[in-house]
């Protein structure tokens, strides 16, 4: 009786841990990115467990999930924004394009900027707006003359829809900015160096609706051109913009579908619980 | 199919246990409106047919006070999965029971002419697609109450009979004018009146289908609905 027990507890344990990937997922998926049973570690504890997910190239995909569930750092592990992390130790296969980006040969300077990454808090460089996006193509010798990065600097910063208010002070310091420019600034300084994904870690967190809007107008404008993944606290965020979702919690990656399915019918339990607010 | 669990925010609870209380309500108005508009026709009596049109005001403002409130929640809570299926599954049901309402009204205010016209045929058969009717809407409304999706299921493939029924009863009534010219008045307010108890059998229906939709997440698949009486041939 007691094993019989014991048997279906680590029975349920087993299917608990079993990703639900949506069919239409399985089925139609255009990789940019794959991840293979990746673990992250901290020191001794587990923060992400086991985690495969296929990011498609032509979608948004929302990464979300209560606060410790795994997502930003698995989220970092697309560009090894973890290497920065002593104690951080990533296991599994990340591949962009078929390439393993943690093979020893990787230049990481190189795959940081094919992947890059917005974060919370906007993080312009002290440097004139000009600089901000200027370095980028500078360090990875995109622009062989002034004229050269002046285009650069100007289409980068016109499709983060920045143009318009800043072309008349782009002497003047990036950080001079509201919150909500800096973050496009951000965004356009990512999209200069011509990435092929974007990492954006909860974009919106430190910014009012109106600054909000214009980020999500933004992402709305870049989808397609680049593979986005973004975490985000704000279910309605993840519903409104993005078109793949993946629900994590406890490290664990719980069910990843098409983002309408996800939030009109989610098939796991916890799924449901936690995007309808019935979580603990 | 359904979390039992309690939302973190208790207030939502009440929320939707409000709002499926409202249109409990009227739900269980339009059953009886429907019981005593036939009850009125089947008995002549004109004085509670005048009441059956006139607490027809009730679910309406009912309906109103319903979708408000809908509207509402959607606005302050952004419900989402079974929460968003319910919420609109209550503004959907409210608006078809409204319409069971305006149809039970419909019959009720027939019930004089045909009472002083003196006909009195085709009594049993339009008491019998009656109690048809309204059994549908009780089922479809005792569905929604306990979100049972094989219940709902149950209540789309029972309005057959009704269809099967009411093509009957209307060959039946066609037969009544055919014999009798006198009967053409009567028995025309008759077909409409079993036209109607048809449609609210439709309208049962299309309560379980969304009762089923937000128990499960899964549409029920559509039956063609019937009762359109278009595969008849006429013995004028």
């Amino acid at each position: 009786m007691a094993t019989q027990v014991t048997e279906a507890a680590a029975e349920e344990a087993h299917v608990r841990e079993q990703t639900l990937v949506h069919d239409e997922i399985a089925f139609a998926n255009d990789a940019k990115m794959t991840a293979r049973d990746v673990d992250v570690f901290y020191g001794e504890k587990k923060a992400v467990d086991s985690v495969s997910i296929d990011v498609d190239s032509h979608y948004v995909t929302a990464f979300i999930g209560p606060s410790g569930c795994g997502k930003s750092t698995f989220l970092r592990c697309f560009n090894r924004m973890n290497d920065t992390i002593d104690i951080a130790r990533v296991q599994g296969r990340i591949e962009l394009d078929g390439e393993d980006i943690y093979d020893p040969r990787m230049d990481v300077v190189q795959l940081r900027a094919r992947v890059g990454m917005v974060f919370q808090k906007p993080n312009p460089f002290p440097k004139s707006i000009y600089e901000n996006i200027a370095y980028g193509p500078r360090i990875h010798g995109l622009a062989s003359n002034k004229a050269d990065m002046d285009g650069i600097v100007e289409a980068s910063l016109t499709r983060a829809g920045l143009w318009n208010e800043v072309k008349d002070r782009l002497d003047d310091s990036g950080t001079a900015l509201s919150g909500g420019q800096q973050q496009r600034l951000c965004i356009a300084r990512a999209i200069a160096v011509d990435p092929e994904v974007i990492l954006m870690d909860e974009p919106c967190s430190a910014l009012d609706p109106i600054a909000t809007a214009k980020i999500e107008e933004l992402i709305e404008e870049l989808k397609g051109r680049f593979a986005i993944v973004i975490v985000t606290h704000n279910m309605q965020q993840a519903a409104r913009i993005s078109q793949r979702t993946a629900f994590f919690h406890l490290g664990n990656l719980v069910e990843y579908g098409d983002t309408e399915t996800i939030f009109t019918n989610p098939r796991a339990d916890r799924t449901r619980d936690y995007i309808t607010g019935r979580f603990g | 199919m359904n979390s039992t669990t309690a939302h973190t925010v208790k207030s939502f609870d009440d929320d939707l246990r409000l709002l499926r209380s409202m249109i409990g309500e009227m739900g269980g108005l339009a059953r009886s409106q429907v019981n005593e508009a036939i009850t009125a026709l089947l008995s002549h009596d004109v004085e509670l047919a005048k009441r059956v049109v006139e607490a027809d005001k009730r679910i309406d403002e009912l309906e109103m006070e319903a979708e408000s409130f809908a509207i509402s929640i959607i606005a302050r809570r952004s419900p989402l999965a079974q929460d968003l299926r319910e919420v609109i599954a209550a503004l959907k049901i409210g608006a078809v029971i409204e319409r069971i309402g305006d149809y039970g009204k419909n019959i009720a205010k027939r019930v004089e002419a045909l009472s002083s016209s003196g006909y009195r045929g085709a009594s049993a058969g339009v008491e019998q697609i009656g109690s048809m009717a309204s059994t549908l809407v009780d089922d479809a409304m005792r569905s929604f109450a306990e979100r049972d999706p094989f219940l709902a299921r149950a209540v789309s493939d029972g309005d057959e009979a009704i269809d099967d029924y009411y093509e009957s009863l209307f060959q039946t009534l066609l037969g009544e004018i055919a014999e009798d010219p006198e009967n053409t008045a009567p028995a025309t307010h008759l077909i409409f009146i079993i036209k109607n108890l048809e449609r609210i059998g439709d309208h049962a229906t299309n309560i379980a289908e969304m009762v089923h939709y937000s128990a499960t997440g899964e549409h029920l698949e559509d039956r063609p609905k019937g009762g359109d009486a278009t595969g008849l041939s006429l013995p004028l």
